[in-house]
């Protein structure tokens, strides 16, 4: 038996709202993050003027369905994206008073892997197959911390171990063929832990696990962040994981954040109608199981016709004219609580009805 | 949904059926096999008329295996497949070939099994050709009915399968599926790779289209809430075996299983409030190439005892109509 818990209550309430002044005592501020891709057709848009603030030792959740742009929002903060041909950046990301979108390339790598390092859904694509795990976690630690290959290897036998690893003396000298997927994201997480990250990145860490393993993996990782209380940007499309493990959480659509709030919020009060469809198109574990799910009707457009106006446009049962000419603003509804959209006091209050999607 | 009890008629069913694959050593066939990964041991259940039943396990736990042997995709090593009082496994080819137009299977992938050089009124329709139905405009009309049957449009018959988006393709699975007028329906996670708003889209089809067209369904996932929503009965396998039966609402009030409690209490759950006590079960699956003694499950069982090792549990009726295999439930 063993509880989770998020990082602090404290970080529950923090200011994950704040506009304004940019925020010097944040670990991570980012501001108006644009990403774009030039493609044959014209540059696109994944990434749409981003902002949000994220204190040391806070979880936040990142939710959407695919692409969002959840992952291309992730990996523009580490700018991993810069290995890409034909990308863009606008707007600054600040980690803990630098600004890395101006970073040198050589300044990045310092800061990759070291200062924030991200775990990726599928482990084994991301290992690499010709070297030893134990190298592998102790490649970073020599790169960036210039230790010894003997240091090094102690290390990394440290962090297998913390990682709950059986046996890990063993472990150290083995493969990644000859690990089981649960095991291998424990090689992953001890790999971005190495260096005592200050933020660490997580995209979609757990999807390709077992619900048993899931369980193991998300309690690692929520031990990790109390212990070293490192900030965990978690992306992921399930709701249930964010329940359990996030302090607040960030509903993307088509780029942009289109509502962020505290984890109780977001199940108790979700305001706005991608949210809201999302919450109830899952079927849960405690409903009525005889009712038809919820369906949020057609599917995200591609970036490539993004629509004007409001994103969620072709697919809100309460949209109208102005919703589809006018883009609505990220506004505060309540303290910590923000939402893009034109209608939310009408369709909290009952008063604006869906239209022809609606059930 | 379920028919009552009482007018339940078997349409299927599987009896101490064991799928077993070898292992070749360095000399591949030469020597014979090393050893056997024991993939499915000892399961039976039956599928009623009309019912979804829900196979629910962990990767590695033989849920697929067990659908892909029961439609003969892959030949059984011991036991018996009866439909409509025919042994599938015995049965001669060509008879065989006959019976497979009314049991038939949806992967979790449409994509892969999508010739991406054919339209999909081809593809649709090859299905037919093959099962020598229907002159050539029939065969069209068909494809028609069935396209709009699961949702999509006239004019999709003459596109290619990559224009289509996942949850698009779900649908042409399940078409190419119904396009025989199937009696069964394997769905092995039909909807594992598509996000939760296109989920529930395919979900709710499935539902429908079972009660119009009288399916039954054998659903495999390893998704508990989508199982619970689904599912009539639910089947929970663990290394190979079926370790708890159940119908749905029994077994979600009162898991008597130690494994399907874990799994349950694995699920992380949407509430308000957010955290809460679970079991965590510790370590992993064990390899099939040598399954513990005794009871599978007692390597990771919380309340295993001597007897667990050395003794298998028996399958017994722990309350009507629920099954367990387990000494302490």
């Amino acid at each position: 038996m063993s509880q989770m818990s998020p990082a602090s209550e404290k970080s529950r309430t923090s200011q994950m709202s704040r506009s304004g002044q940019k925020d010097r005592t944040a670990l991570l501020d980012v501001r108006g993050l644009t990403t774009r891709f030039a493609t044959e057709r014209g540059p696109v848009t994944a990434v749409d003027g981003i902002s949000f603030a994220m204190e040391p030792g806070e979880i936040i959740g990142i939710v959407g369905e695919s692409g969002c742009g959840k992952s291309v929002m992730s990996q523009s903060i580490i700018r991993l994206l810069d290995y890409t041909d034909h990308v863009s950046y606008e707007g600054e990301v600040w980690l803990s008073g630098e600004e890395l979108l101006r970073l040198s390339p050589s300044r990045m790598r310092k800061v990759r892997g070291n200062r924030v390092s991200m775990v990726f859904q599928d482990p084994l694509t991301s290992l690499d197959p010709l070297y030893p795990i134990g190298d592998q976690i102790a490649e970073s630690l020599r790169q960036h911390r210039r230790l010894s290959r003997k240091e090094a290897q102690a290390r990394a036998l440290e962090l297998l171990r913390m990682t709950g690893i059986p046996s890990p003396e063993q472990r150290i000298k083995e493969y990644p063929h000859q690990l089981s997927g649960g095991m291998q994201q424990r090689v992953m997480i001890a790999i971005a832990l190495a260096c005592e990250p200050q933020l660490l990145i997580a995209d979609e860490p757990t999807t390709a696990l077992d619900v048993t393993i899931q369980a193991q993996i998300l309690e690692l990782i929520v031990e990790l962040n109390r212990r070293l209380g490192m900030g965990v940007l978690f992306i992921t499309h399930d709701l249930g994981v964010v329940s359990e493990i996030c302090t607040s959480v960030k509903v993307m659509y088509l780029g942009q954040i289109v509502e962020e709030m505290t984890t109780a919020r977001l199940f108790a009060n979700p305001l706005h109608p991608y949210t809201q469809g999302l919450i109830r198109s899952i079927p849960r574990l405690d409903g009525d199981r005889r009712r038809k799910l919820h369906v949020i009707e057609g599917t995200v457009p591609s970036l490539a016709d993004r629509p004007e106006g409001c994103k969620f446009v072709t697919r809100c049962p309460y949209a109208d004219a102005k919703c589809r000419s006018e883009e609505p603003p990220l506004e505060t509804a309540e303290e910590g609580h923000r939402l893009k959209c034109w209608y939310y006091r009408e369709i909290r209050s009952g008063a604006r009805e869906a239209t022809q999607y609606g059930e | 949904m379920a028919n009552e009890p009482e007018a339940r008629k078997p349409l299927l069913e599987v009896k101490a059926l064991s799928k077993k694959f070898p292992v070749y050593g360095s000399f591949g066939r030469l020597f014979g096999a090393k050893q056997y990964v024991h993939a499915v041991t000892d399961v039976s259940f039956t599928l009623y008329e009309g019912e979804t039943y829900g196979l629910v396990g962990e990767s590695g736990s033989g849920k697929s295996t067990t659908g892909r042997t029961i439609l003969g995709l892959t030949p059984v090593t011991s036991g018996e497949v009866r439909y409509r009082g025919q042994d599938l496994a015995k049965l001669p080819p060509k008879q065989l070939r006959k019976l497979r137009r009314e049991l038939q299977m949806v992967f979790q992938d449409p994509y892969s099994s999508l010739n991406p050089r054919k339209r999909i009124g081809r593809i649709l329709e090859e299905a037919l050709v093959i099962h020598r139905i229907d002159d050539r405009q029939r065969r069209q009309q068909a494809v028609f009915r069935i396209l709009q049957i699961v949702g999509l449009q006239p004019e999709h018959y003459f596109r290619y399968p990559h224009e289509f988006s996942g949850g698009q393709r779900q649908r042409l699975g399940l078409a190419r599926a119904l396009i025989l007028q199937p009696r069964i329906v394997v769905c092995d996670e039909p909807v594992s790779a598509l996000d939760v708003s296109i989920q529930s889209q395919i979900l709710n089809m499935l539902r429908e289209l079972q009660g119009e067209l009288g399916l039954t369904l054998l659903f495999i996932t390893h998704d508990i809430s989508v199982v619970r929503y689904i599912s009539d009965r639910i089947g929970i396998m663990y290394l190979g075996r079926i370790v708890e039966e159940a119908p749905t609402d029994a077994l979600f009030a009162n898991p008597q299983h130690p494994y399907t409690k874990a799994l349950f209490s694995a699920v992380p759950r949407i509430s308000e409030r957010g955290l809460k006590e679970r079991t965590v079960l510790k370590g992993e699956i064990p390899s099939p190439l040598s399954p513990p003694s005794g009871c599978v499950f007692h390597t990771r069982c919380p309340l295993a005892t001597d007897r667990c090792r050395s003794e298998a549990p028996a399958w017994r009726e722990t309350k009507p109509q629920h099954h367990t295999a387990c000494h302490y439930a």
